[in-house]
């Protein structure tokens, strides 16, 4: 009999992520600030970006909660700076799913996507209402 | 009491999860069944399946006598009569119906009190009912060691107060509070006391008229019944004079074209067909928790509950929420530095069932200053072993993440 153990989504890279997170903290000057949450587990995202010709010029994130949601977040930045617009807001589920490169229970998935969800958002916001 | 005997009826706890033997530790979200409700739902829709109160046919008869019984069987285990047990679908549905029927006797400027423990399904329907009435809805305050100040209790309570509805055992916190107190206070002040009893009526002894409530709302998925199934209780003469809440079928005696006359308690408040497989395989599980005696699941969960007060604080950096002293099933904790929900995905790794998150009772963590907690929960049928195992788990969590 074979089964994913939770204790495969909390390899090493995932712990160095949520231990050591990148692009951590606030951006001086951000274009956009935008927080979500997520209700059910009390995971806070916020995310601050500076965007300039289309592009991620420079992004910070913080917040609390559960290691998988805190180092995808940390493992996402690192993909998106230097990106268009434009490519974030065609990343999909299963661009995080290959991100993150664990298996993630079901219940575990929003975890994973919470930050994913607040930088499209952000984006969003920016669009709709320009800078700050 | 024979905990081996009694495990031997529950065939889920047989199971394994990820290789391992479940420890299943979520019983205030909901409890297992045994097989004797299994086998009475089992056995209503294979032998005698057909509507109830309708029918002059044998099947309808016979459905009808069997969920009849198991109002009578959950009346006489609140010590409640026939006609005041409402068979809902769980205990938001109970709270909710309490909050419609009640509505319209409270007024402008009236206060509804319910206390900073509540679970949503007894914050939501008052928040709702105050706003349409323009009424205030005000709080029984929680101290520093996680119970109710009965000292504040005539301060909070008033002439003004027309309904108070305060939770009988904290689904977070595992404190029982003193309702029969409370509805002292609320009866000298006119107003109606309710008490959202889900928690409770599985572990102990529970008596609606020792209690004084005028109506009470609890479960019947959390005490070994089948899920869809919960219980309304009020007093007979206010439920006489209350309003329909669903209308419609088999909650009438006669409807004309222009009027229609209710029927008598409790169908007033089951209209449409009800769910009477669950009804009957509540009646079921009243009948085990009787035969086993709830002095003596009271008893046991004393005694478990008690170890578990001892055993949890031996985890290195875990903090129990509320004090332990006074702590009845419901352990609330989290490990330090770690979320609830990976500890609880690693737990599962050790087939250890618990639940994490707010408990819905998000004003409650918020005040406690807890984003989510985790939460074990026990019952008649878990065992010292397997809160020792937790505990063991609870240590190799941490290295996960040291």
């Amino acid at each position: 009999m074979s089964f994913e153990l939770s204790e495969d989504m909390y390899r090493e890279q995932i712990m160095d992520h949520f231990k050591n997170p990148r692009n951590h903290g606030e951006l001086k000057n951000a274009d956009v600030t935008h927080k979500e949450s997520n209700p059910l587990c009390g995971d806070k995202m916020q995310m601050m970006l500076s965007i300039k010709d289309g592009k991620i010029q420079d992004l910070r994130f913080s917040g609390s909660g559960c290691a998988i949601s805190q180092a995808s977040a940390s493992m996402l930045t690192e993909i998106v700076k230097g990106k268009s617009v434009n490519e974030i807001k065609e990343m999909t589920k299963e661009d995080i799913f290959e991100m993150v490169g664990i298996h993630l229970s079901v219940m575990r998935v929003k975890c994973a996507m919470l930050s994913l969800d607040t930088l499209k958002n952000a984006i969003k916001i920016h669009e709709k209402y320009g800078v700050k | 009491m024979n905990v081996e005997k009694i495990r031997g009826d529950f065939p889920i706890l047989k199971r394994k999860v990820k290789g391992q033997q479940l420890v299943y530790l979520d019983n205030a979200a909901t409890s297992q069944k045994p097989n004797q409700v299994i086998d009475a739902i089992h056995n209503y829709y294979r032998t005698y399946n057909a509507n109830i109160h309708r029918g002059i046919h044998k099947l309808s008869e016979e459905a009808t006598i069997a969920y009849e019984e198991a109002h009578e069987k959950v009346a006489s285990l609140i010590n409640a009569s026939f006609p005041e047990t409402i068979f809902t679908k769980g205990t938001s549905e109970s709270l909710n119906m309490a909050a419609f029927i009640l509505k319209d006797r409270i007024s402008p400027g009236d206060e509804i009190v319910i206390s900073q423990m509540e679970h949503h399904s007894n914050i939501v329907p008052w928040q709702i009912v105050a706003k349409e009435k323009k009424a205030k809805l005000k709080f029984l305050e929680v101290d520093k060691s996680g119970k109710l100040n009965p000292e504040k209790f005539s301060e909070v309570i008033t002439k003004k107060t027309k309904v108070v509805s305060v939770v009988h055992m904290s689904n977070v916190l595992g404190v029982v509070n003193p309702i029969r107190q409370i509805a002292d206070i609320a009866h000298e002040n006119g107003a109606i006391c309710i008490t959202d009893a889900a928690q409770s009526v599985p572990q102990m002894s529970v008596d609606v008229k020792k209690l004084d409530v005028d109506m009470m709302a609890f479960s019947g998925h959390k005490m070994i019944g089948p899920t869809g199934t919960g219980v309304l209780y009020g007093k007979k003469e206010l439920l006489e004079e209350l309003p329909p809440f669903l209308t419609g079928g088999d909650m009438i005696t006669e409807v004309s074209f222009e009027d229609a006359k209710w029927n008598k308690l409790p169908w007033k408040y089951e209209a449409g067909t009800p769910n009477i497989a669950g009804g009957i395989g509540l009646g079921a599980a009243v009948d085990y928790l009787k035969k086993i005696g709830m002095d003596n699941i009271e008893n046991y969960e004393k005694k478990l509950s008690k170890k578990a007060a001892e055993i949890l604080p031996t985890v290195e950096d875990l903090e129990l929420h509320g004090s332990p002293d006074h702590k009845r099933s419901v352990f609330s904790f989290n490990l330090k530095g770690i979320h609830s929900h990976d500890v609880s995905s690693l737990l599962d790794d050790h087939g250890i069932a618990v639940r994490a998150g707010h408990h819905c009772a998000m004003p409650l963590m918020e005040l406690l200053k807890l984003g989510s907690s985790v939460r074990a929960s026990l019952y008649f049928y878990n065992t010292v072993e397997e809160i020792e195992k937790l505990a063991e788990a609870l240590g190799k969590v941490r290295k996960v993440f040291a």
